[in-house]
């Protein structure tokens, strides 16, 4: 046997200390390209992170005005409001209150803000009424009226109200948008921005909690009062849909293909189905719930029950799949030892199958629900990103979604205004789903220790 | 001592088999270990490991399952490095130099100490690349028709040349278990490795195939140092000319694998041997 | 306040049924001493369930059929003169002043004799059919409580038939998933097979223009629906994102899962994951807002001309999106191949990148690639980074620099509120659906064919 290639052990040494320097640079090399790769995408994270805050945080502050507002009885010629008389009917007595409230809204309440608004100008400050309105957000006269209607008492009073600024003056308080700009380019006139600057310095316009992101509903004519209230309702009744339906569902599903299913060709499809299903593109989902429960089943059109069908759909096969896993999971031996006892298929799986598969269960299912909670294409697709200024009271009245209101906000013209807007509404929906993976992931640790 | 003395006959006559008087000589040392320990995280796998092993003979580590005899085979190469939370002391010595010191490149080394797994572990690749993929890493061959030598004289050497001549192409996966062992027995002899450790190289092999493999271990004696790890005992004393028994991280008792089976001198070596310990 | 009487009264019914199973199999088994088969819950399980389903089965037939009888009722009572003389909105106002006499709330202005009468009618109609519904609900379930009830004897075997309730009710659960995939399949087909009665699916699949016109008026032109300018759209962005993840993705698995100390791989693992938790509407905002302007003036700092909306910025922040899944699902596949033929490349002298590079990724390549197509197929489907940052331009060209727009763009733009599906303008949305849907089906079951199959290997 001749020995290989006849080379001596010490040419071979050699042979092998000559390659070395080269693939030790290979070697540093690759290592170099993998901590590239992880600094790479923790990078994106970060910037990801520090691009919302920094655009965000801003926009939850918010410009308000103080003003004395005066009730002037020369300026608001009303009757009293009507009281309530022995014997009235419902519907008579709410006619009447209705044909006040109309009276009420007839009356011109710019007339009222102006005057507050000249009177905590400097005396003598000249500036037309257009122009000064342009100061407070346009409902400041709804929010006065509203005051009004309330307490129909103020007339003849004062009353020191809290305003919205309007989303132009919080841009130019902020610095949103640049104060070197001409004429011609602000959205402002000039009295108005120096009325503002004076506003500004005598305490009159104050940088406050943006409460209105969180109590009001979205909003066209008065951006800056527009708020998410109405978007989260929305999400709150679809995510209520997704976990009622989803949760018994896919569970149920999980539990007959994972214990009952004959091992069959069928149930072989299924499961290929239920992966498939996993990974069809979300929008597909919105063309089911377009055609299917709009078009078919005329469910109301932009209702959170439809877009919860949708999501629930959606979700369904997120939490099969994880609850297959987790019944795979356990350990053969205590389905034995349960049927070893003489219980049944189904006193072992109820009993003592699903008690142990519990914490997977409800960390994917948060998962499955966070992930519900942040889509958005399917949504538009039956109708969610119609504008809608109300709450939704029930899952079948017109509502909007947390991220379809993003997509609604995203597309402002007013940029300056609704960019930091939206980056507030995104650092609320990252919160939401930041929140619920902490409690799935704290859940399951501490389940886990337990059983 | 009744039962001794008949296992003492029957370890005897396997001996005898496979033992000329010239294997009794002292060979020189290649390899020395001195107060080996391995920690693996907080536990300790490995007490004070110190043992000479003899140039182109053949070694045994014996011992119950769990004793650290593979735990010690895989500190010859350093493949305990590959392992997370594995701390390697004490000192072993190739040929005088320290296979632990800095400086030591553990590529260089393991080209130097082949090893050979439990498992048959063939790469998913064809025959002939199996055996030269570490010629082709390690730069050993100078152009095609060298490294077609290193091929087939190693499978030669393997005593796998003739069954898969015609299917060199073919992957390795494919053969049958006793093949895929000495496939990567090829693999590592390819290297040209002055010393080859052997991991329970059989005991995922039938019968017909482990006799194979011993007796392709008893030839590779002639060229290589080997130092093997098995469960079976029959198997130790069949191929080795050096023995070592293991329990429970200690090295209990070392010697000429005659004496050992024939005369040990520990009570666990006894009890071990008798079948007490399992 | 119905709602509530008729939850109230289920339960009530259900704890009695419940109860009164138990407590017949428990006098079943004291005094005999007899084996009984069956537990006293599932006796009484099984008393409910036949209690619940008929009770069940008549609430729910009331509800369906109930605003018909009702409205059918009201229109009923309106003398036939004054029906005639409304039209469909007065009669709603009309049958609005019925109910609201009914329900006591009253109504303003002049009452009219017949919706007095009316008023009190539909009360005691309302009060009646309630009190009828209740009745029968209540009835037929005392009714099945009864049967269930007789037959309770020591050998019934009450435990299997719950559970056969229960496996009937589990197989319903798994139907819904089939549901979903047929109704996925019948909608789009059915649509969009409408869709190509109005264009000849050759002009859809092979058009190069597409000119999607919105004529209010619904006649004449209907404008072109050419899908090549979006599908060119779609897999520009689809390879740019691959680009950016794969290399990036698979990189970070290898590194975490090869080289990574295992602390360093639990710190960074999940913050990496936390990339595919983010909703892609924010990514979306991310690409226009930051990234598009970014690279705008990057490419004005050196010479190019890169749109701030284009196939580029969409194609970037959506492999950003896909670099965890294509890690995630890497790392899987990692780990599954075996740690014994690692250690026979290690034993032989590879360093460890050798390893890696010769060893661990030809034997982790089908997954691998699965993993890839998995990933192709979500880069396809994508629709709220492409939306904000591709800019909509439909135009069949090669320039990544330049707006795009794609399938899914389409979609949203053809489809977004419109719920009559009478035009090709909106039926095309489901036509393009089906494209999208067979494209991703295909992907998906290759990859995950493939993935399995890998799996099976090293089982």
């Amino acid at each position: 046997m001749t020995d290989t290639s006849l080379d001596s052990a010490a040419i071979r040494r050699q042979r092998v200390r000559a390659g070395l320097s080269r693939r030790h640079l290979g070697e540093r090399l690759f290592r170099f390209f993998g901590i590239l790769a992880i600094c790479l995408a923790l990078g994106f994270v970060a910037l990801l992170f520090t691009d919302v805050l920094r655009k965000g945080i801003p926009a939850f502050t918010q410009s308000n005005i103080r003003l004395e507002v005066a009730f002037d009885p020369e300026l608001l010629k009303v009757d009293p409001a009507p009281e309530r008389a022995p014997g009235q009917s419902d519907a008579d007595f709410r006619a009447a209150r209705l044909g006040w409230e109309r009276q009420v809204a007839m009356l011109n309440w710019n007339n009222v803000v102006e005057a507050a608004l000249r009177n905590a100008a400097p005396a003598g400050f000249e500036i037309d009424s257009r122009q000064l309105l342009t100061i407070t957000e346009s409902d400041a006269r709804h929010r006065v009226r509203e005051l009004f209607v309330a307490n129909p008492a103020l007339l003849g009073q004062t009353a020191q109200v809290d305003l919205l600024a309007s989303a132009n003056t919080d841009n130019w308080v902020k610095g949103n948008i640049n104060r070197d700009l001409g004429d011609s380019q602000q959205q402002l006139s000039a009295p108005a921005r120096a009325l503002i600057d004076i506003f500004e310095e005598n305490g009159t316009i104050t940088q406050g909690f943006a409460w209105s992101l969180f109590t009001n509903v979205d909003s066209r004519s008065a951006p800056a009062s527009a708020g998410l209230l109405g978007a989260l309702m929305g999400t709150f009744w679809m995510m209520l849909i997704v976990i009622i339906l989803a949760v018994p569902l896919g569970v149920g599903s999980a539990i007959y293909l994972e214990e009952f299913a004959p091992k069959s060709r069928l149930t072989d499809l299924i499961e290929v189905n239920i992966n498939n299903l996993a990974a069809v593109p979300s929008i597909v989902f919105g063309l089911l719930g377009a055609a299917v429960f709009i078009n078919w089943f005329r469910l109301p059109l932009s209702a959170p029950l439809a877009g919860g069908l949708v999501l629930t759909l959606m979700t369904l096969p997120t939490i099969i799949i994880a609850t297959r896993a987790a019944l795979k999971g356990v350990s053969p031996a205590l389905r034995q030892a349960a049927l070893g006892m003489g219980a049944s298929k189904t006193q072992m799986v109820f009993h003592h199958v699903l008690p142990v598969t519990f914490p997977s269960i409800l960390t994917a299912t948060i998962i499955g629900v966070a992930q519900a909670m942040g889509e958005t294409a399917p949504l538009l697709l039956i109708g969610m990103n119609a504008f809608v200024a109300s709450v939704p009271g029930t899952p079948i009245e017109q509502a909007t979604a947390l991220p379809v209101q993003i997509y609604l906000w995203q597309g402002n013209e007013n940029r300056n205004f609704f960019e930091p807007r939206t980056s507030a509404a995104i650092m609320v929906l990252l919160a939401f789903m930041i929140t619920l993976n902490a409690i799935a992931i704290f859940l399951r640790s501490r389940l886990e220790k337990r059983a | 001592m009744d039962m001794l003395a008949g296992k003492v006959k029957m370890t005897d006559q396997t001996l005898s088999a496979n033992l000329d008087p010239a294997d009794m000589i002292d060979h020189p040392i290649r390899l020395t270990a001195r107060d080996v320990t391995v920690h693996y995280g907080a536990k300790q796998a490995l007490h004070g490991i110190s043992i000479d092993i003899p140039d182109r003979a053949v070694t045994a580590f014996i011992g119950p399952s769990g004793c650290g005899k593979s735990t010690f085979l895989r500190c010859i190469n350093r493949m305990n490095d590959t392992i997370e939370g594995a701390r390697v002391g004490g000192r072993i010595e190739l040929d005088g130099q320290d296979i632990y010191a800095p400086d030591l490149d553990v590529v260089e080394l393991r080209a130097r100490v082949g090893m050979v797994f439990q498992k048959p572990n063939p790469f998913p690749k064809s025959i002939y690349d199996n055996v030269a993929y570490g010629p082709r890493i390690h730069g050993l061959a100078r152009n095609k028709a060298d490294l077609d030598e290193i091929v087939i004289s190693s499978l030669r050497k393997a005593g796998l040349f003739e069954e898969v001549k015609d299917r060199l192409n073919e992957p390795g996966t494919g053969l049958s278990g006793g093949q895929q062992q000495r496939l990567c027995i090829a693999r590592a002899i390819a290297v040209g490795p002055e010393v080859i450790l052997m991991d329970e190289p059989c005991s995922a092999l039938d019968p017909i195939a482990t006799a194979i493999i011993e007796e392709l271990i008893d030839e590779l004696r002639t060229n290589y140092t080997i130092v093997i790890v098995t469960h079976s005992m029959q198997q130790a004393a069949r191929v080795s000319q050096k023995t070592a028994f293991f329990h429970l991280g200690n090295l209990i008792e070392q010697g000429d694998t005659e004496d050992i089976f024939t005369n040990p001198v520990n009570k666990q070596t006894q009890d071990y041997i008798m079948g007490r310990i399992g | 306040m119905n709602t509530f009487i008729i939850a109230g009264l289920l339960i009530v019914l259900l704890g009695l049924a419940y109860q009164m199973g138990w407590s017949k199999s428990r006098a079943l088994a004291t005094p005999n001493g007899l084996r009984v088969h069956s537990r006293g819950q599932y006796h009484g399980t099984l008393v409910s369930l036949w209690t619940l389903i008929p009770a069940v089965l008549v609430l729910a037939v009331w509800a369906f059929f109930s605003p018909g009888v009702t409205h059918w009722y009201i229109v009923s009572q309106i003398p036939t003169d004054v029906l005639t003389s409304l039209d469909q909105v007065g009669l709603n106002q009309q049958m609005q002043r019925i109910r609201d006499l009914a329900s006591g709330f009253g109504v303003t202005g002049e009452l009219r004799p017949f919706e007095q009468a009316a008023g009190e009618n539909l009360a005691r109609f309302q009060l009646l059919s309630f009190l009828i519904m209740v009745a029968a609900a209540a009835g037929l379930g005392i009714l099945g409580l009864l049967f269930a009830r007789r037959r309770i004897n020591a050998r019934l075997r009450a435990r299997n038939e719950v559970e056969r309730f229960i496996s009937w009710a589990l197989i319903a659960c798994s139907a819904v998933a089939i549901l979903t995939t047929l109704g996925i399949v019948a909608s789009l087909v059915t649509e969009a097979f409408r869709f190509f009665t109005y264009v000849n699916p050759l002009d859809f699949f092979f058009g190069t223009v597409w000119a999607p016109r919105f004529s209010s008026t619904g006649a004449g032109d209907a404008g072109q629906y050419g899908l090549l300018p979006l599908l060119a759209g779609t897999l520009m962005i689809s390879a740019i994102a691959m680009l950016v993840a794969v290399p990036v993705g698979l990189m970070a698995a290898i590194y975490l899962n090869q080289y990574a100390h295992a602390n360093v791989r639990r710190v960074v693992k999940p913050i990496i994951e936390v990339l595919a938790g983010i909703p892609t509407i924010v990514y979306g905002f991310f690409a226009l807002v930051t990234v598009g302007p970014f690279l705008r003036d990057f490419g004005t700092a050196v010479g190019l001309n890169i749109s701030a909306t284009s196939a580029l910025t969409a194609g970037l922040v959506m492999g950003v999106m896909i670099i965890p899944f294509i890690s995630s699902l890497s790392d899987d596949i990692l780990n599954q191949v075996p740690r014994t033929l690692r250690d026979g490349a290690y034993g032989l002298g590879a360093t460890q990148s050798e390893t890696i590079r010769n060893v661990l990724l030809p034997a982790a390549l089908p997954g691998i690639v699965g993993a890839f197509l998995l990933a192709v197929s979500r880069a396809i489907g994508e629709t709220m980074i492409v939306v904000l940052a591709a800019g909509n331009a439909p135009i069949l060209r090669g320039n990544p620099l330049e707006p795009v727009s794609t399938i899914t763009v389409s979609i949203v733009n053809q489809l977004t509120g419109d719920t009559d599906f009478t035009g090709p303008q909106s039926l095309v949305a489901f036509a393009l659906g089906l494209t999208l849907f067979i494209m991703t089906l295909c992907l998906n079951i290759v990859a995950l064919y493939i993935v399995r199959r890998f799996r099976e290997q090293y089982e």
